[in-house]
C-alpha cells in the first residue's frame, strides 16, 4: 500500500485552488451580470465567457491528472454514508465543471450570438440558431448554476467539517499549505 | 475539567463557525443576484416597464415589436479605415441583414400611431465577424440615462396626467424630444427616414488612434412629408406594403455618415446632439435589395444587440449600449421561450 498517495499531487492542489477561486467568481459574476443594466454588464459578461472557456480547458486537464495520479483514500473510519456522499458530490462537481461551460456556449450559439472572448478570440458556432435549444440550454445553465453554488457550499461545509471537527487529515490532502508534522495523539 | 465536555463545546463552536461561513456566503450570493435589492434596475424591471397593460407581446420583441426583414449589401467606400480598423470599412461589399421596425411593444400597432421608426442592422465581414446595431429616426434620444428611460416608460404608462409632468420636471432633457415628436414631419416610407445610432462608440484605427463617434444612415430617397391623418388613411400596415413594393422596383440606399466628436463633446449622453460643424466621414452605402415578412424572414431570430461589435469598434462612456444589451438579451430569452406563441408559417395560406 506504499504506492497510495497521502495527498493530492502539487499540480492537482494548485489546479484545485485556482479553479475554486475562478468557479466561485464565475457563479457570482453570473448572477450579478444578469441582474444589472449598468455599464459593468459588458465587462462582466466578457469575463464570464472568457473565464468559462478557460475553465473548460482546465477541467479537462484536471480530469486527466486525476485519472493519472488518482486520489488519496478516505479515512477508513469514515462512516459509509459520508464516503458515499463524498464520492457522489465529487462526481457531481466534475460533471458540473464540464457541463456548465458547454451549456453556456450552447445557449449563445443557439441564440446566434457570436462568441467573442477577451482579446477578440472568436469561438466558431457548433450549433444552429434554435429557439427550443436556446430555451433548454439557457434554463439548464441557470438552474444548474444555482445547483452548482449549493454544491460548492456543501463542499465547503464538508471541508470545514473534516478540517475543524473530525480533524481526520482529509483537508490536508488538498490543503494549499505545506504539510505539517503529523500531530501526536494527545495524552 | 471534563475533557469530553470541552471537546463538545469546541465542536459546537466550530459548527457555529461553519454555519456562519455558509450563511454569509449564501447572503453575499443573494445580494449579488439582486434578490435583496428590489430597487436595483434589472433587465426584468425594464421589460416590465415596457410591457403594455394589455400584457406582453408573447413570442415577439418586447419593444420595436412590429417589423419587416431586409437583406442587401454594405458598400464600404474605404473612407472609414482612417477611423477604425474594423474589416467592414475596407473598401468592398459586405452582406447585410436588417429589420425596419416601429418603436412599439404592439406587433399589430397601426403605423400612424407610432412616432419612432427604427432599423436593426447586421453587417458581416468575410470571416464572419459581425457588427450589429439598432438605430432610430429621432435626431437625439429622449432621455440621458437608462434609469430615466425606465422612469419615462413608467410615467407614460400611468393614467394620471400629473405623472408625465412630474417626469418632465425631473428630466428636463425630455422636453426637446417631446418637441421633436410633436413637430417633426411624418413620412410615408421606411425608405425616407434617417436612422441614427444616437449612442456614441469608440473607433480605433490601425495606428491605435481613438475617436468617439456617432453614425447615421441618411436616406438617398427624398423625404416627402405627409400628415399623420394621411398615413392613417393609407392603412394600418402601409409602411410594410410600401417598402416591399418600393424595394421590389428598385434597391433603396442610405449613406452611412460617421460624425467624429471633438474633445469635450457629450459622448455619454445621447439626448445631447453634437454641434453641426463636427467632422463627418461618409464610410459607405447601405443598399437594401430584398424585403421579406418577419415571420420566417431572416431577421426574426436575430437580436440586434448594439454591443456585438467588430474589432476596431468598442463602447464608449455612453451607458445605453450596455443597458440595451442586457435588456435585449432578456427580451430574446423570453421570446425564444414563447416561440409557440409567434404566428410563424401562417403565411402559407393560399
Amino acid at each position: 500500500m506504499s504506492n497510495v498517495p497521502h495527498r493530492f499531487a502539487p499540480i492537482q492542489r494548485l489546479l484545485h485552488w485556482l479553479m475554486a477561486f475562478c468557479i466561485i467568481a464565475m457563479l457570482f459574476i453570473g448572477v450579478g451580470m444578469v441582474s444589472t443594466v449598468a455599464p459593468k454588464y459588458l465587462p462582466l459578461i466578457l469575463i464570464h465567457k472568457t473565464l468559462g472557456v478557460a475553465l473548460l480547458v482546465l477541467v479537462l486537464v484536471r480530469l486527466a491528472l486525476r485519472l493519472h495520479f488518482g486520489a488519496p483514500p478516505l479515512p477508513a473510519d469514515l462512516p459509509p454514508a459520508m464516503k458515499l456522499g463524498a464520492r457522489l458530490s465529487h462526481l457531481l462537481l466534475y460533471g458540473l465543471m464540464i457541463v456548465m461551460p458547454l451549456l453556456g456556449l450552447g445557449m449563445l450559439w443557439s441564440a446566434a450570438y457570436p462568441v467573442v472572448l477577451y482579446g477578440g478570440i472568436q469561438i466558431p458556432a457548433l450549433l444552429p440558431q434554435s429557439d427550443q435549444a436556446h430555451t433548454l440550454l439557457w434554463n439548464a445553465h441557470v438552474y444548474l448554476g444555482l445547483a452548482f453554488f449549493a454544491l460548492v457550499l456543501l463542499h465547503l461545509a464538508a471541508a470545514l467539517f473534516h478540517a475543524l471537527i473530525r480533524r481526520d487529515g482529509v483537508f490536508a490532502t488538498i490543503s494549499p499549505l505545506p504539510q505539517r508534522e503529523r500531530m501526536k495523539p494527545t495524552e | 475539567m471534563n475533557q469530553s465536555g470541552g471537546r463538545e463545546r469546541s465542536s459546537l463552536g466550530w459548527l457555529t463557525l461553519i454555519a456562519a461561513v455558509l450563511g454569509g456566503s449564501a447572503a453575499a450570493f443573494a445580494y449579488t443576484a439582486g434578490w435583496l435589492a428590489p430597487e436595483r434596475l434589472t433587465p426584468d424591471r425594464m421589460i416590465a416597464a415596457l410591457t403594455p397593460p394589455s400584457g406582453p407581446p408573447l413570442g415577439h420583441r418586447r419593444n420595436h415589436a412590429k417589423g419587416i426583414c431586409f437583406t442587401g449589401m454594405f458598400e464600404a467606400s474605404g473612407n472609414g479605415v482612417e477611423l477604425s480598423r474594423a474589416k467592414v470599412f475596407v473598401q468592398g461589399r459586405y452582406p447585410v441583414l436588417g429589420r425596419f421596425n416601429l418603436g412599439t411593444a404592439d406587433p399589430n400597432a397601426v403605423d400612424a400611431t407610432v412616432r419612432v421608426r427604427g432599423m436593426g442592422l447586421q453587417i458581416s465581414a468575410a470571416d464572419g465577424e459581425e457588427w450589429r446595431m439598432a438605430m432610430i429616426n429621432p435626431p437625439f434620444f429622449a432621455v440621458s440615462t437608462p434609469e430615466a428611460f425606465h422612469d419615462l416608460l413608467v410615467a407614460a404608462g400611468k393614467k394620471d396626467p400629473e405623472a408625465m409632468k412630474t417626469f418632465t420636471r425631473a428630466n428636463p432633457e425630455f422636453a426637446a424630444f417631446a418637441a421633436w415628436a410633436k413637430a417633426a414631419p411624418w413620412t410615408g416610407s421606411y425608405a425616407e427616414e434617417p436612422y441614427n445610432s444616437l449612442n456614441s462608440f469608440v473607433f480605433t484605427n490601425a495606428k491605435g488612434d481613438e475617436h468617439a463617434v456617432r453614425w447615421s444612415l441618411v436616406p438617398m430617397a427624398e423625404p416627402a412629408a405627409i400628415s399623420q391623418a394621411e398615413l392613417e388613411r393609407r392603412g394600418p400596415d402601409f409602411l410594410e406594403q410600401e417598402i416591399t413594393d418600393r424595394v421590389r422596383s428598385a434597391p433603396q440606399r442610405w449613406t452611412m455618415v460617421t460624425t467624429v466628436a471633438d474633445p469635450g463633446d457629450p459622448t455619454a449622453d445621447p439626448s445631447r446632439p453634437w454641434p453641426e460643424n463636427r467632422r463627418k466621414v461618409q464610410v459607405g452605402t447601405l443598399v437594401v435589395q430584398r424585403i421579406e415578412p418577419e415571420r420566417d424572414g431572416p431577421c426574426r431570430d436575430v437580436n440586434f444587440d448594439p454591443t456585438v461589435l467588430p474589432q476596431g469598434i468598442r463602447v464608449s462612456d455612453d451607458p445605453f449600449p450596455a443597458a440595451r444589451s442586457s435588456v435585449y438579451r432578456k427580451s430574446y430569452d423570453l421570446r425564444a421561450a414563447e416561440a409557440r406563441d409567434y404566428p410563424r408559417n401562417e403565411a402559407a395560406k393560399p
